[in-house]
């Protein structure tokens, strides 16, 4: 691991403040991701800044009556917040699904926004890889590429976003609020937060340098039957092939988001609109673009099988 | 460490830190603002960059960890994880290194009750907590009844993965009782049982090379008393 100096900060003002002095500082809470990215050297920041000690582990009501989670709140406690699990039981159900319970305890809400990739030509720095080294090239392409990207992938990039959370957080149509470091606030959609990969696959969201996620805004509860249904090569504790989640209202109605298949959580209002229609319509608006590799064009028929048995239940229990 | 080589004379471990070491520290990450001007890239996604910030000196700072109800004192490089400092600063080699990436659950520790992967988490992070280690669970002569489950139904064969399954499991019959639901409780809104799936399902994250999960299976719900199968 590379030295960095390191500091603890109780403010988002103080945090910002030092997040300006360097272009090359990060934020870390849970951190078991960065860590284990720092002792490959694949994320080399030159300064630590530690906001755990930030006021922002709260869950509270919002006017609107939905939820503001702190930034801070570990996966762990907000899969069993009493509200999550009555009324946005996709999200405690997508967290439940990644990741170990050791782990759970310690990651955080906007860290696990802030996931890297799993692809193993970003985690070997012998290999080429346009996120980690621009211009480098994507050994992907004619790699191993079983659990790539099959959708909204380019020629630079096919990796995928590894969460679980952010699928259902996309599903709710979350709010992301930040702080920058000029102090100035703002609300992202989680529609609009994560970037296409393009050219340019080492910018994944639309953050910006010091800019410090505060924390993520669940709208009043959808009702209706959620469904987290994801499929991977283990029972526990692995990422996903492919995942679906749904939330199925009674007059039919409904959404349906992807995880395992694409660079961020894969959702479409116009797929969303074919949910009655049963989910070949659905299917065959999210995956028309498709553009699978040998190696993963199998997550095509694994995505509509898993829709399908995911819609059937939800169904089945409205 | 993989850079320890570098590591100048002035500035190496358990060396007292000096009144003015946050200004020195300043200093640096102005020059290193300064350089990397051209390098700017979102916090989130930073890279390996053909050019970047100079790497800064190691830094060492004062750190007292509460270990086992005993607070420590301790001048430890950033860079040292919490496995690292209990096992190499405090030679309590009972928390075991497994693959040091979160994967296996070997390093798995209390802190503030929580089970956590030790080999994820700075030991800077931990500034007073209260950490709690296999040796701090239970002695020879005295052991915690989760150690004397393990040892009763033969819960290992190695014994490598053994310290972080068990502190693990202490955490899971905590985390049942607490109503913290997983990935196989069928209805969320009530509390989870105390079944073999979910006992299998919470332990997941801690691998036994050996296979002795049957073994370990058993030995959990002998110090949970009551299962349902």
């Amino acid at each position: 691991m590379k030295a960095f100096t390191y500091e603890r900060v109780k403010t988002p003002a103080e945090a910002a403040a030092s997040a300006r002095l360097s272009s090359e500082a990060k934020f870390i809470a849970g951190g078991t991701n960065l860590l284990d990215l720092m002792k490959l050297e694949i994320e080399t920041p030159v300064h630590l800044i530690d906001v755990n000690g930030l006021d922002l582990n709260h869950i509270d009501a919002t006017d609107e009556g939905g939820l503001r989670i702190g930034a801070l709140v570990r996966n762990t406690d907000l899969a069993a917040d009493p509200r999550v699990r009555r009324d946005y039981a996709v999200l405690a159900r997508a967290l439940l699904a990644g990741a170990s319970g050791q782990l759970r305890n310690q990651a955080t809400t906007a860290g696990n926004l802030l996931q890297r990739t799993r692809c193993p030509y970003f985690y070997d720095i012998n290999q080429p890889c346009n996120k980690r080294l621009p211009g480098s090239g994507c050994a992907a392409l004619e790699g191993f590429s079983r659990q790539h990207a099959v959708v909204g992938a380019s020629e630079a990039c096919i990796a995928t976003h590894p969460s679980d959370m952010a699928v259902a957080m996309r599903l709710l149509d979350a709010i992301v609020e930040t702080v920058d470091p000029d102090g100035k606030q703002r609300k992202i959609p989680i529609a609009d937060f994560y970037r296409a990969p393009g050219n340019t696959p080492h910018r994944e969201t639309v953050l910006t340098p010091g800019e410090l996620i505060v924390a993520v805004t669940l709208p009043a509860p959808l009702g209706g039957t959620h469904i987290y249904r994801k499929v991977r090569d283990r029972a526990s504790y692995a990422f996903a092939l492919v995942s679906v989640a749904a939330v199925v209202l009674p007059d039919g109605s409904g959404r349906v988001a992807f995880g395992g298949v694409a660079h961020k959580p894969w959702r479409q209002a116009e797929a969303d609109a074919q949910i009655p229609h049963g989910a070949q319509a659905v299917y065959d608006q999210l995956f028309s673009h498709a553009h699978p590799t040998p190696e993963n064009a199998f997550k095509l028929t694994l995505a509509k099988r898993t829709l399908a048995s995911a819609l059937t239940e939800a169904r089945a229990r409205t | 460490m993989s850079n320890q080589g570098e590591i100048p004379e002035n500035n190496h471990p358990g060396q007292s830190q000096h009144p003015d070491f946050s200004l020195s520290r300043r200093t640096l990450l102005k020059v290193g603002a300064a350089t990397a001007a051209t390098a700017a890239v979102p916090t989130g996604t930073a890279l390996a960059q053909p050019t970047r910030a100079v790497t800064p000196a190691p830094e060492i700072l004062p750190l007292t960890l509460k270990v086992n109800g005993k607070s420590h004192q301790l001048d430890v490089d950033t860079r040292t994880t919490l496995l690292d400092a209990l096992r190499e600063n405090l030679h309590l080699t009972g928390t075991k290194k497994g693959c040091d990436h979160g994967q296996c659950g070997a390093c798995t520790v209390l802190v503030d009750g929580r089970r956590i992967n030790a080999c994820l988490t700075l030991a800077v992070m931990h500034q007073d907590a209260e950490i709690t280690t296999i040796e701090g669970l239970g002695t020879p002569d005295n052991l915690h009844p989760m150690q004397a489950a393990f040892i009763k139904h033969d819960g290992y064969q190695c014994g490598y993965c053994t310290p972080g399954q068990i502190c693990s499991s202490v955490a899971v019959l905590k985390e049942i009782e607490a109503g913290v639901p997983s990935h196989v409780t069928l209805d969320l809104v009530s509390s989870p049982e105390m079944t073999d799936e979910e006992i299998r399902e919470r332990m997941s994250g801690n691998i036994c090379r050996c296979g002795a999960y049957s073994n370990i299976l058993a030995a959990i719900k002998d110090a949970a008393g009551e299962v349902k199968s």
